[in-house]
């Protein structure tokens, strides 16, 4: 039904544009490279783990950019993959849809679940800019601000009710803020999230030790090497509302290439920390992005 | 009151407080700073996005002006006599890819004369907040 609601917005936000002449000039690509970021974890514009207030794509104020995404993070006991698709509509709006599987592999077994035993999430996505610039306002301190949810809809509701977690669906609400400091080559960014996600949702969303929402805290900043390569690290707070494990903050350290408005490619070493009976959850994560 | 500002800014920037300002030097002074104009406009010349824009104008005109004005974003001991930044794109109708081409240019200039990024960044820094004035569309 939601995928049913996005599909019409985004159709209707195409239509919309088609007045003009040509459709496909609406794509105007017109946007600095790698100022629509890439496509964070849960498939919004963004860095890895954190979120930025960046339209994704790079379609102007004029005009409108979409991508899509794979993303893989490969633990020593678990691996989570993502695949996304996004729009960003005239530099103001951003649309998006992505798929998380997180396998368990042995975990799985030893937990009775079965070996490779997989939590899906459906997660659709929306940000709005709400002010600034973060390229162009050089000559001011306000960031660019942007407010946005992401709506998660998990696949294991009675695994998640045996665990402790209250809900299989759950809604994040956040405001992000994005600043370059071009002088200094270096971007910064800053999100204030609201959530009641076990492990970005995979393990559902509230818990028996604590049910309501908590605000957790993602920073991230990006050194340029050049205008195609970016080296940073980014931080993500989570809560931690569940008995049966303690859920702990993530982190990563990053290097990210655009080849082209078209494509970029994003490596990192990502950890996760504890998930569940297994410590120290720290791995190579990949990430693709394809797009206009 | 807008105008005034960016004139003041102009102003600012004019003073001989910023005739030492290393990105002056950095730029490679006046000499440096004349054959990044030259290879820009080169580019933009070259560019199906803008071309277009100077296809009414006194190109020497435009080059002598950026030159100038160039050399004293940058904080050299020039005197930028052109019109203001408003003036000179009222009625150009720019969008804000265009501007973004007319960036994408200076950088490729930039590169060009082998300017190292992070002093290109510290110039861009300081053009950067002309979107407001140039892009009226």
């Amino acid at each position: 039904m939601r995928s049913i609601l996005l599909g019409t917005a985004l159709a209707a936000g195409l239509l919309a544009t088609s007045a003009q002449a040509d459709p496909w000039d609406m794509f105007d690509g017109g946007k600095l490279l790698a100022t629509g970021g890439v496509s964070q974890v849960e498939g919004a514009g963004g860095g890895g783990l954190a979120n930025w207030a960046l339209i994704t794509g790079y379609g102007t104020r004029d005009g409108i950019g979409g991508n899509v995404h794979y993303t893989g993070v490969f633990l020593p006991d678990y691996n989570l993959q993502s695949a996304g698709v996004a729009v960003g509509l005239f530099d103001r709006v951003e649309l998006s849809y992505a798929w998380q599987g997180f396998d368990t592999q042995d975990v799985g077994a030893a937990l009775g679940l079965g070996k490779g035993y997989t939590f899906h999430q459906n997660i659709f996505g929306a940000k709005v800019k709400l002010v600034g610039d973060a390229v162009y306002d050089q000559d001011q301190w306000l960031p660019q601000i942007s407010v946005g949810l992401q709506h998660k809809e998990n696949d294991r509701g009675p695994v998640i009710a045996f665990v402790g977690g209250k809900a299989s669906t759950g809604t994040d609400y956040y405001v992000s803020a994005s600043k370059l400091f071009l002088e200094q080559s270096l971007l910064v960014n800053t999100t204030l999230r609201f959530t009641k996600a076990n492990q970005f949702g995979i393990l559902g969303f509230g818990g028996d030790k604590h049910n309501d929402y908590s605000a957790q805290f993602e920073g991230s900043a990006a050194y340029l090497f050049s205008k195609r390569f970016a080296v940073g690290a980014e931080l993500r707070t989570k809560p931690s509302n569940l008995s049966i494990a303690k859920e702990q903050d993530a982190w990563d350290i990053f290097a990210a290439y655009f080849f082209s408005k078209n494509l970029s490619a994003t490596l990192a070493y990502a950890d996760l920390g504890n998930i569940v009976i297994k410590n120290h959850q720290g791995g190579a994560y990949l990430s693709l992005q394809a797009g206009l | 009151m807008k105008k005034a500002i960016i004139f003041a800014a102009f102003a600012l920037f004019a003073s001989p407080a910023f005739a030492d300002d290393p990105l002056y030097t950095d730029l490679g002074g006046k000499d440096g700073i004349d054959r990044l104009v030259e290879a820009s406009v080169d580019n933009y010349l070259a560019d199906a996005r803008i071309k277009d824009v100077f296809a009414e104008s006194n190109m020497d005109r435009v080059r002598a002006e950026l030159k100038d004005q160039f050399c004293v974003v940058a904080g050299g001991p020039c005197t930028y006599t052109g019109h203001s930044m408003e003036e000179t794109h009222k009625g150009l109708h720019l969008a804000n890819a265009n501007f973004n081409a007319l960036v994408e240019d200076l950088q490729a200039a930039m590169d060009k004369l082998s300017i190292p990024f992070p002093v290109q960044n510290r110039f861009l820094a300081r053009l950067a907040p002309m979107q407001h004035q140039v892009v009226t569309k």
